[in-house]
């Protein structure tokens, strides 16, 4: 089953809805006019293609099937997404994939700020370069950038992977090069494949917490004292 | 008195609680995170009295007369808005901070009563979806366990902008209480101390917050309300900007609110007392034409129905305790006073709910500590003690000649300080003098 929702005839409420309805089929959506949430919480094994550039919250937590913008998106694209594909032909602003839990989230062009900021397991691919504050708090997952990092990557991090091939601006508290084994040749491959991108994964450097603030460093004198006055 | 207690003064500048401070902080070289709210003198509700019917004001009777204290949030954009019998609600409160079993006391406490739960920073467990009739889904800026299912069986939907202990300050949990299931449940290592994000992550003011709504309404297909929780430092502003958002309520959490685990300086020295922080919120909401509409749930040391009724005479529609519960299911119970000890502290002190040592079982992930505390009999004192609120805020308003305690108003009030008459804006007790108004 193919439907076709104009955006410049329907509500945003009603293509949603619709859906959420659906259990299978392909869905095209056209005028989207950089309307927000278009195709949010889409939770059936379907697959939606967006022709033009969306506003905020695209494919939103999106669970299964496929999502595809023949264009750019705003803040927020796939925000929690926690499975399924995700791809942009252009650019996303800010948040792209922010605290996504699972799936695949593409982005042929550049990527704005905090991109995959909080991730908790999402892959997300970007064909170009990322805004600063890239992967803030990042617990799990992968950021594979095939361009360059501005200001403060992988701030506060947790347990991401972060590869870039090109420039990192500079590195955010905790975040430091970690040695690029096997087992991330092996990733790289997987997703750049997944991605259809083209790459030698030996050209990327990867990123990772320090894990320096893991825990606070409390001090204990008065326990130091008590031991050298027991001896 | 002996001549050598006379000789003894102690420095109110270091006194000591200062000076014990001090050499904790020498000792440690970190700040002190501790649970609980403010622990310091602050101006509250208690400084409000009401000005009972008389001569002018007819009172209802009060043991039979009708007093309504239902309350319904969302009517106007959810399909299926929030309907409480009670006007008080459970504040949010996370598994993790708290056990499994004070969950489902919280849950059964507020099923009995008729009133909603809240969930916390780290997600929707199962037992605590079961065992809430109501339950309010948190959306923090950590999303810990944010889960679009979890979402769509959620009854509403709170967008928490920050809290009452710490406003512009993001969640803790200390590596003690992360065990595996937390863990796992908020994609963290094991035994990390945990630092919650302070502000969300995909939206960064309030034009992208009304985005933001309509996106969760849309991925919930406008089923349940959408509230959003500030902690009290500008809620005249920040109640504006919720409204102009879109949010079906908006809770206000005083300073005096608790929390499981924060930095003592924060919980002591930021944000603003409950009495000052209603008004400032009532007077957004009717600058918008949205009192009453927009619901207000006020919350910050709540413990009463006095508190409860001076809040909603003040304009609030509900309000929300947290502290209050956990003491009503078992917190800081004398029966553990040796334990108490133990720990350096004592039955009514207690407020190292960081620690995961809690001898009542409740703000522990300890499994021998959490099964020292029964959920149903938990639930059961926390029901009762709704039951009282309820009883008690009726009371009130009965006094007061109202039929509904929404009913009641800033006009049933009198001020007993002159702080408390500036903040509550309501006249000095005896007189028509209102602070700052002619």
């Amino acid at each position: 089953m193919s439907s076709t929702f104009d955006l410049s005839e329907v509500s945003l409420r009603e293509l949603n809805r619709s859906l959420h309805e659906a259990s299978s089929g392909t869905f095209r959506i056209t005028n989207p006019r950089g309307a927000h949430a278009v195709a949010a919480g889409i939770d059936a094994d379907i697959a939606v293609e967006v022709d033009g550039s969306v506003g905020y919250y695209c494919a939103g937590m999106h669970q299964v099937g496929s999502v595809t913008v023949n264009g750019n998106a705003s803040t927020g694209l796939a925000e929690n997404i926690m499975s399924g594909t995700v791809r942009i032909t252009g650019s996303a602003t800010m948040s792209a994939g922010a605290t996504g839990n699972g799936g695949l989230l593409v982005i042929e062009g550049n990527a704005g700020a905090r991109c995959g900021i909080s991730m908790k397991g999402v892959d997300i691919v970007v064909g170009g370069n990322v805004g600063h504050m890239s992967a803030f708090m990042a617990q799990a997952g992968n950021l594979v950038v095939l361009g360059d990092a501005d200001a403060d990557l992988g701030d506060s991090i947790y347990e991401a992977n972060l590869f870039v091939r090109g420039s990192v601006a500079s590195l955010g508290t905790d975040c430091v090069e970690k040695e690029v084994r096997l087992e991330h040749i092996e990733t790289l491959k997987r997703l750049l494949e997944a991605a259809g991108m083209s790459a030698e994964p030996g050209d990327f450097k990867r990123y990772g917490s320090a894990r320096q603030l893991y825990n606070f460093h409390v001090d204990d004198i008065d326990a130091e004292v008590q031991q050298k006055v027991a001896k | 008195m002996s001549n050598q207690q006379w000789n003894l003064r102690e420095s109110y500048t270091y006194d000591r609680n200062v000076i014990a401070e001090i050499r904790r902080a020498a000792n440690t070289g970190i700040y002190r995170i501790r649970g609980w709210g403010a622990k310091r003198e602050l101006p509250t509700l208690d400084d409000l009295v009401f000005l009972g019917a008389s001569m002018s004001r007819y009172p209802l009777e009060g043991y039979r007369e009708a007093c309504g204290t239902d309350v319904v949030i969302g009517a106007e954009n959810a399909e299926r808005p929030v309907k409480l019998d009670i006007p008080i609600t459970i504040a949010g409160m996370s598994f993790g901070s708290l056990s499994a079993q004070a969950k489902e006391a919280l849950g059964r406490g507020a099923n009995a009563a008729g009133t909603s739960t809240t969930t916390g920073d780290g997600g929707m467990t199962s037992e605590e979806r079961e065992h809430s009739a109501t339950l309010v889904y948190q959306y923090l800026p950590s999303r810990y366990g944010m889960n679009p299912d979890d979402l769509r069986k959620a009854d509403a939907i709170e967008i928490v902008v920050g809290q009452g202990a710490k406003p512009g300050g993001g969640g803790m949990l200390m590596g003690q209480k992360i065990t595996e299931r937390v863990a796992q449940m908020r994609t963290l290592p094991e035994g990390i101390d945990q630092r919650s994000a302070c502000r969300h992550p995909d939206w960064t003011g309030p034009d992208d917050l009304e985005i933001k709504i309509i996106e969760l309404r849309e991925i919930v297909d406008w089923q349940v309300p959408v509230y959003v929780k500030v902690g009290a430092a500008r809620p005249y502003y920040d109640t504006a900007l919720a409204v102009k958002a879109g949010a079906d309520a908006v809770v206000v959490d005083g300073m005096q609110g608790g929390t499981a685990a924060t930095q003592d300086v924060f919980i002591e020295h930021v944000g603003i007392p409950t009495i000052a922080a209603i008004p400032e919120a009532v007077r957004a909401l009717k600058e918008l034409g949205a009192h009453r509409r927009v619901k207000l749930i006020a919350a910050g040391g709540i413990r009463s129905g006095a508190d409860v009724a001076k809040a909603l005479a003040l304009g609030a529609d509900a309000v929300s305790i947290g502290t209050a519960a956990l003491i009503a299911i078992g917190d800081n119970d004398p029966a553990y006073e040796d334990e108490y000890q133990q720990l350096g502290s004592s039955a009514g002190y207690w407020d190292d709910f960081q620690g995961g040592m809690d001898p009542a079982g409740i703000t522990t992930q300890d499994p021998e500590l959490s099964a020292r505390l029964d959920p149903v009999i938990g639930g059961r004192r926390l029901a009762n003690y709704l039951q009282v609120l309820a009883l008690e805020t009726q009371t009130l308003a009965r006094a007061c000649g109202k039929s509904h305690v929404h009913n009641l108003e800033p006009q049933d009030l009198a001020a007993l300080t002159v702080e408390a008459a500036a903040m509550a804006n309501v006249p000095l007790a005896g007189t028509s003098w209102i602070p700052g108004q002619s």
